[in-house]
């Protein structure tokens, strides 16, 4: 197969004016992916589904990943002269990542037996700005999964047929695998509570019983 | 004394108005809800259907009744504590759940597998492949109102299979038994021995379980020409397993990504013609004969040596960060496991690419047009483990 930077200059040189990235991924056996500007992702899933070299088209995993807004702290290595020496002195720089969310497709060819090629989708902020375009009418397999990331990360796709909570139930409220989802105070009853029980325990009590 | 007033049914059907193109009413439809409590649903799982007289016009899959977000606990565990949890997938099947967990990690951290262990591997693997295809036929011959007698024989079988997993990992479905670059222990030469002789005398049951099926009129009566599954949807809509074999693609990940020492082995992979439900019965016997040949190999060549690898860590692992997707032909399609590291001892992400959940994106595609009971069938045909659709 080819790699992944023949990849995206041949999509850069089909659909001009798409903005695409490839991600590092620092593990050795793992694979890089390349990540789409969120409103090209149909065309450039229709363009690896059908291009004659590659045929991606078996989608074979669809998931979401929540990534909140967090500091991120990179080392870099830098030459100061201290006292006339020069020595190198590691410096830890503080950067600040806006919080999104992230759909990741995994691609195979079943006719060619080759992959996988791995796109990533972002949305603008894990807020109001959740919608993606989805790739259902593309691949067929991302109809299930994708209800999935919907029901459990809040990411809306756009042009999805039926796009309801598939494993939470219908009246559920909030996203259960965002990084921040608190699991609601469901507390029951026991007649001796104790530790954490009896903490959550005194919280439903009377009024005059707590004084 | 009075009679209390009569309770009104709680309400699990309701009529539609059926209507032609100028929307005049013609009829009625009858949509209800085919499960959660249902025998032939294969646990907790609903169909929504709309029917017109016995005709199947539309069917909802509805699940998540058995959802504890697997993913989520995986989350907040040390990698090797996810282990066990993955044997509650698909229950049936905890060998090879465990593999395609312990090979993501393995491909992550770049751990080595001793050959003594992949050979074990390769022999756990076909062995629950043996013993859930010979219950999926029972369960589905029992779908189509063989009651009990098919079920037994098959459940017979396995039982034989899992007294030889109880005796190596202490647990008869629960196995917990792989381990990050190995498996947890040896298995002893008494084991080898006895697997032989199961494995020797499987061909035989096979026999008689298929002079039994195969040519039976009633079999072939409910399952030829039921539930095609044309092979362009079944490439799209990502069906992987005996039902995308039946759909004439030959696509197996055994050969395809020839994972652990897969291609030191000598198999076939059976494809199917039509992609009906005979078909996904056929191509199941069929694989059956060949994880046999697989399992005559392995236990002919199972070299001696360690079965773990002794620079894997089992307390303080921590890989470095990065991602991975492996992947393992199961008995059901293709499992995969998709990680994330942060490198804390917990992944950042770990999703679960059930094959059973993907699979039946198509119920409804292949019901259409059939009746209410061929959809029990299809059903069956489809093999669902609703430990794994529901994670």
């Amino acid at each position: 197969m080819e790699t992944l930077e023949q990849i995206k200059a041949r999509i850069e040189k089909l659909l001009p004016l798409t903005r695409l990235d490839i991600l590092p991924n620092e593990c050795p056996a793992g694979e890089r992916s390349l990540l789409v500007e969120a409103g090209r992702g149909v065309e450039v899933g229709t363009l690896l589904r059908d291009d004659a070299q590659l045929r991606l088209d078996y989608c074979s995993n669809v998931t979401g990943v929540d990534w909140p807004e967090s500091v991120i702290k990179t080392k870099v290595k830098k030459k100061v002269l201290v006292e006339g020496v020069e020595k190198e002195v590691e410096e830890i720089i503080e950067t600040l990542r806006s919080g999104h969310l992230e759909v990741v497709y995994h691609l195979y060819s079943m006719e060619l037996k080759h992959g996988p090629v791995v796109l990533r989708l972002r949305t603008e902020n894990r807020a109001d700005l959740t919608h993606l375009p989805s790739l259902t009418p593309v691949w067929r397999s991302a109809e299930f999964q994708e209800r999935e990331v919907y029901d459990l990360y809040g990411v809306i796709f756009d042009g999805h047929p039926d796009l309801r909570r598939i494993l939470m139930w219908d009246g559920f409220v909030g996203y259960p695998m965002r990084k921040d989802y608190m699991a609601p105070d469901d507390f029951e009853y026991e007649p001796t509570p104790h530790d954490e029980v009896l903490e959550l325990a005194k919280k439903h009590y009377p009024p005059e019983v707590k004084a | 004394m009075s009679l209390p007033a009569a309770v009104e049914p709680p309400k699990s059907y309701a009529v539609r108005p059926k209507t032609d193109e100028s929307g005049t009413p013609i009829g009625e439809l009858l949509e209800i809800s085919m499960g959660p409590h249902h025998p032939s649903t294969h646990g907790v799982f609903r169909m929504d259907v709309v029917l017109d007289g016995e005709t199947v016009v539309k069917l909802k899959p509805v699940f998540g009744y058995l959802h504890r977000n697997h993913e989520k606990i995986g989350e907040n565990i040390s990698y090797l504590s996810s282990m066990p949890y993955t044997d509650r997938l698909d229950y049936f099947c905890s060998m090879t759940n465990n593999w395609a967990y312990a090979l993501t990690v393995e491909k992550l951290a770049g751990l080595a597998v001793p050959e003594r262990a992949e050979y074990i591997r390769i022999i756990m693997a076909e062995l629950t492949r043996l013993q859930n295809h010979t219950c999926l036929i029972g369960f589905f011959v029992q779908d189509m109102g063989a009651l009990g007698t098919p079920m037994m024989y098959a459940f017979r079988e396995r039982e034989k299979i899992l007294d030889l997993f109880e005796s190596v990992s202490g647990a008869r479905m629960m196995c917990n038994y792989l381990r990050f670059g190995g498996v947890r222990v040896d298995v002893s030469a008494a084991w080898l021995a006895e697997t032989k002789m199961l494995v020797d005398g499987y061909g035989r049951f096979l026999d008689e379980f298929e002079r039994f099926l195969t040519e039976n009129e009633i079999l072939l009566a409910r399952t030829q020409h039921v539930g095609i599954l044309p092979r362009s949807l079944a490439v799209s809509a990502g069906i992987t397993g005996p039902m995308l074999r039946a759909a004439g693609v030959n696509y197996d990940l055994r050969k395809v990504d020839k994972y652990g020492l897969y291609s030191r082995f000598n198999f076939k992979v059976p494809v199917g013609e039509h992609g009906d439900v005979y078909d996904r019965y056929m191509v199941r016997v069929l694989e059956m004969r060949e994880s046999l040949k697989m399992l005559q190999q392995a236990l002919a060549d199972i070299p001696a040596g360690p079965v773990v690898d002794p620079k894997a860590k089992l307390r303080g692992f921590r890989p470095k960060p990065g991602e991975v997707y492996g992947r393992v032909e199961g008995p059901k399609g293709e499992l995969g496991f998709y990680l994330i590291s942060d490198g804390s001892p917990n992944p950042y992400r770990y999703r679960v690419r059930p094959p059973s959940f993907i699979n039946l994106t198509i119920l409804e595609d292949m019901c259409l047009g059939h009746k209410i009971s061929d959809t029990v069938v299809i059903l069956g045909s489809v093999d669902i483990v609703l430990g794994e659709v529901d994670r």
